[in-house]
């Protein structure tokens, strides 16, 4: 397969609208490749619409995504391989193995080197030994670990994740932390959706601050992420 | 835009998706056996009090075997595939593999022929139960019976499955389900239960029973060749 690239994703005024509620109004904002996007506002402000709009899975409602030179839709297929997604429900069949759920999952992707992929990505969530249980076994925390490798068995260009450290212990957190950055030096644009401003602020680039579906602001210092988040979301700045 | 990469991925053909969408299901299915289990018992029940309502001293009442096992089949059939999709909503599951790179008619049809294989089972149980409470023949022309319920039984699926997966996000499916299948599979509740009742008759109609049979290979070619034209399109969010 001739896997489709792109160097940057692009909206353009996209909005989006469920009925006459809008989720996302009027977003414009560029990712590039090699950096890590954080999302944040409060329940209902939009960051999971505006995952499920970079996923492909949910059209504009006005306006245009761009992946690099390409629109969605007119790839297809191509497009949605080089993209990974971790929702807030992880993807994950319970009665099915870790094992068995990877295998599935990098069948259907095509994975060339199945055997080995599935048995780094077992490795990298740390349940090698368990990975023959079914998934309903786990914890929440061990769970989310696996659909985090689930989403990134494939290799995708864009990576789009949704509260990815809910169940985390802090060494699972600081794990996927560096793994995000091992991501980043490898090109891989990053999309993360979460409410944890602190401990995110470690390691994005700049953060989206959406309120009631409008982009309020852009931030790109770290130091400063706390405080712009308070003073736009509570504040009224 | 970005060189493309050396493709690390095949993605699978119509066929490979389908076998793997019926695979994962099966293996789900046999450790839960929630489907088959409760849609069996819930056939029998349904069985056995139609049994005791139309069946007076051991006679059933006007020839009513056929649309009894008909009303059976497509009552099972529907609470298969609530259960079926109910299960690819609990985690989105249905999420992940639709933003996989792969063909997503075959994933409709993936579901459709592990449900086909659920009926089956079935009506393996029910069809016997019906010629034991009403004293129908079921051997003397089996081929021709066998081929009534498949035909049948297709017909009614490809629509449901359509339905079931258009319907898997919206919060009162339950009863939108039996409301938008029943009348739209009329034609062949009716040619399944004309058809039967036309080999269960002392003097079987064997010509007239074939011409249904033909009827249902005509509806089944319409609904499943309709239904992967607009599968994509509807399995948008």
């Amino acid at each position: 397969m001739t896997l489709l690239d792109f160097d940057c994703v692009t909206l353009s005024n996209v909005s989006h609208a469920y009925g006459r509620r809008y989720a996302l109004k009027q977003v414009s904002l560029t990712c590039k490749s090699g950096e890590i996007l954080g999302v944040f506002g409060p329940n209902g402000a939009g960051k999971s619409t505006f995952l499920t709009l970079l996923s492909t899975l949910l059209d504009p409602s006005s306006g245009e995504i761009r992946y690099g030179e390409v629109a969605p839709g007119v790839p297809g297929a191509a497009l949605r391989a080089r993209i990974g997604l971790l929702g807030h429900d992880l993807h994950l069949y319970p009665e099915l193995s870790a094992r068995e759920n990877l295998e599935f999952f990098a069948r259907l992707y095509g994975v060339n080197d199945l055997y080995q992929t599935v048995d780094s990505a077992l490795k990298r969530s740390g349940i090698v030994d368990r990975g023959h249980e079914p998934i309903s076994k786990f914890s929440r925390g061990m769970r989310q670990r696996v659909a985090i490798e689930r989403a990134l068995m494939h290799r995708p260009r864009l990576v789009l994740l949704d509260e990815p450290f809910t169940g985390l212990d802090d060494v699972a957190m600081r794990s996927l932390s560096v793994r995000l950055r091992e991501l980043r030096l490898d090109g891989v644009i990053i999309v993360i959706a979460t409410h944890d401003l602190d401990f995110s602020a470690g390691f994005i680039d700049r953060a989206a601050i959406l309120k009631s579906g409008k982009l309020v602001t852009i931030e790109t210092a770290a130091n400063k992420l706390r405080s712009s988040y308070e003073a736009h979301i509570y504040g009224g700045a | 835009m970005l060189k493309a990469p050396e493709s690390h991925l095949s993605t699978p053909g119509f066929f490979r998706v389908v076998c793997l969408m019926v695979m994962k299901d099966l293996a789900v299915e046999t450790r839960s056996k929630e489907i088959v289990y409760t849609t069996i018992f819930f056939a029998v029940s349904c069985m056995l009090v139609f049994a005791f309502g139309f069946v007076q001293e051991g006679r059933e009442i006007d020839h009513v075997a056929a649309g009894i096992l008909w009303v059976t089949v497509t009552f099972a059939g529907t609470l298969a595939l609530g259960r079926t999709f109910e299960r690819e909503r609990q985690n989105e599951t249905l999420r992940a593999i639709l933003i996989a790179p792969v063909d997503r008619p075959a994933i409709y049809v993936g579901k459709f022929v592990v449900l086909l294989v659920l009926m089956a089972a079935v009506e393996v149980i029910v069809v016997p139960l019906v010629s034991l409470m009403f004293q129908v023949p079921i051997f003397e022309h089996s081929i021709l019976l066998v081929l009534l319920l498949i035909t049948g039984t297709a017909g009614f699926l490809a629509v449901g499955t359509l339905f079931a997966a258009m319907l898997v996000r919206v919060k009162s499916r339950g009863v939108l389900l039996p409301v938008v299948l029943y009348p739209m599979t009329i034609p062949v509740i009716i040619a399944g239960v004309r058809g039967t009742a036309l080999l269960f008759q002392p003097e079987a109609d064997l010509a007239m029973a074939q011409a249904w049979i033909g009827m249902l290979v005509f509806f089944d070619t319409v609904f499943i060749t309709l239904a992967l034209w607009v599968f994509e399109p509807l399995m948008k969010e």
